[in-house]
């Protein structure tokens, strides 16, 4: 068995880490999985939370937002539409984030509204968690 | 004949055009390469994300459950052309280009006897398009106080276009950009965002994936965002189009002024040795008259 994985993790603006792993926590719409070498292929959607990513070189973490991850035997790929290393995220940030959730939430139509609120309560435990 | 005072004119004027146009180039130079590298950035996103939901959608698409977005609303009466172009001119054939496709589609579309609506992102399109397709614009974006397009733009524009969908405002939506090619070809382009399309080959053997939560919650929840990577993709080539061809037409412009310039020279000194020629003679027959 392979030690480790290719492991990628984009935004739509860049390519934030493309390294060896060997396993990498994910934060998946029904609960955090986490990813080894010759896992089975897997697509999960994302929910707000952190990723970590640990491999030879030790351990990175990274705030991401919705997206998904393609997870596959010898790869990893986790497509967040906003993702940022948990050293770089500022409170200020934390907060336009949670507003903007709570603004959808608000006027979120009744079938959405549980999705919405679900995403707002993942942001604020995702501030939490991060310690802001 | 011009005079000499009124050719000097000339001279200086065009002079400080062709410092114009160089410093422009120059510019466009600068910021195209970082237009090109937010486009090179957003690739491998775009890429994967369109092969993940193609296989999704070839093995959801077939059923009737599929969501609207990806097998529409089983019209195509009402079309929706999202116009992306440039807040600024001077660019070349930059902005017509796009108006006109646009345009184009649209009058076919009229000719059909199919509805039509417009939805102009940045000025120069608007201003194009006023004229033959006022009457069908429903909304405009205005990004002329963006400096750097982020994905959050195209998330707004999205969200938009997603609330009209959603409220039965249209059926098919068609996004009008810049292919990117090289510096000196840009190609206008016509991309339907809604229903979802996928290029054939971008399904690889995907059948194999588990699903969590189930492929069609994955479906619902990644097509919208597909609408927002389609419509930020389309705006980053339109930057970068947009730098390369202003760089090229600056360049022609700033070449061209070159040209005057020497054209204007050659008339100016020859009409100053006509002049001296003239006194010449003068002072010559002059003497000899004594």
């Amino acid at each position: 068995m392979a030690d480790t994985m290719q492991f990628d993790l984009v935004s739509p603006e860049r390519s934030l880490a493309s390294l060896q792993a060997t396993s990498v926590q994910i934060p998946g719409a029904d609960g955090d999985m986490t990813a080894m070498p010759d896992h089975a292929p897997t697509i999960t959607t994302l929910r707000p939370g952190i990723l970590t990513v640990s491999g030879p070189d030790g351990e990175a973490q990274f705030a991401v937002t919705g997206g998904f991850a393609e997870i596959s035997g010898d790869s990893t790929s986790v497509l967040a539409e906003k993702a940022v290393a948990t050293s770089d995220i500022t409170a200020a940030e934390m907060d336009a984030l949670i507003e903007a959730a709570s603004d959808a939430a608000a006027n979120a139509a009744a079938e959405d509204k549980d999705i919405a609120d679900k995403s707002l309560a993942d942001m604020q435990a995702l501030k939490v968690s991060l310690g802001l | 004949m011009p005079n000499l005072k009124d050719l000097k004119n000339r001279i200086e004027s065009v002079k400080s055009t062709r410092k114009i146009t160089k410093a422009m180039q120059m510019v466009a130079a600068a910021k195209l390469r970082r237009a090109q590298d937010a486009a090179e950035a957003s690739r491998p996103y775009t890429a994967r994300f369109n092969a993940v939901m193609a296989g999704l959608a070839s093995s959801v698409g077939g059923s009737d459950s599929a969501p609207k977005l990806l097998s529409g609303t089983g019209s195509d009466q009402t079309h929706l052309l999202v116009v992306m172009t440039a807040e600024r001119g001077l660019c070349g054939g930059f902005n017509s280009n796009i108006s006109k496709l646009a345009r184009n589609k649209a009058q076919e579309l009229l000719a059909e006897g199919k509805t039509v609506k417009v939805v102009t992102v940045g000025k120069k399109g608007r201003d194009a398009l006023r004229r033959d397709l006022g009457d069908h614009f429903v909304a405009h974006v205005d990004l002329s106080e963006v400096k750097k397009i982020g994905y959050a733009n195209a998330q707004d524009i999205a969200k938009d276009v997603l609330a009209r969908f959603d409220g039965g405002e249209f059926d098919v939506a068609t996004i009008f950009f810049s292919r990117f090619e090289n510096v000196v070809s840009q190609i206008p382009t016509a991309q339907q965002i809604i229903p979802a399309v996928f290029e054939e080959g971008e399904a690889e053997g995907t059948a194999l994936y588990d699903y969590e939560p189930s492929e069609e919650a994955i479906l619902a929840d990644l097509l919208p965002r597909g609408v927002a990577t389609q419509i930020f993709a389309g705006l980053l080539e339109n930057g970068a189009s947009e730098q390369g061809a202003r760089m090229s037409a600056m360049d022609n412009a700033t070449r061209n002024a070159g040209e005057m310039i020497d054209k204007l020279t050659i008339e100016y000194n020859r009409s100053r040795q006509a002049v001296i020629t003239n006194e010449l003679i003068e002072i010559i027959s002059g003497a000899e008259a004594l």
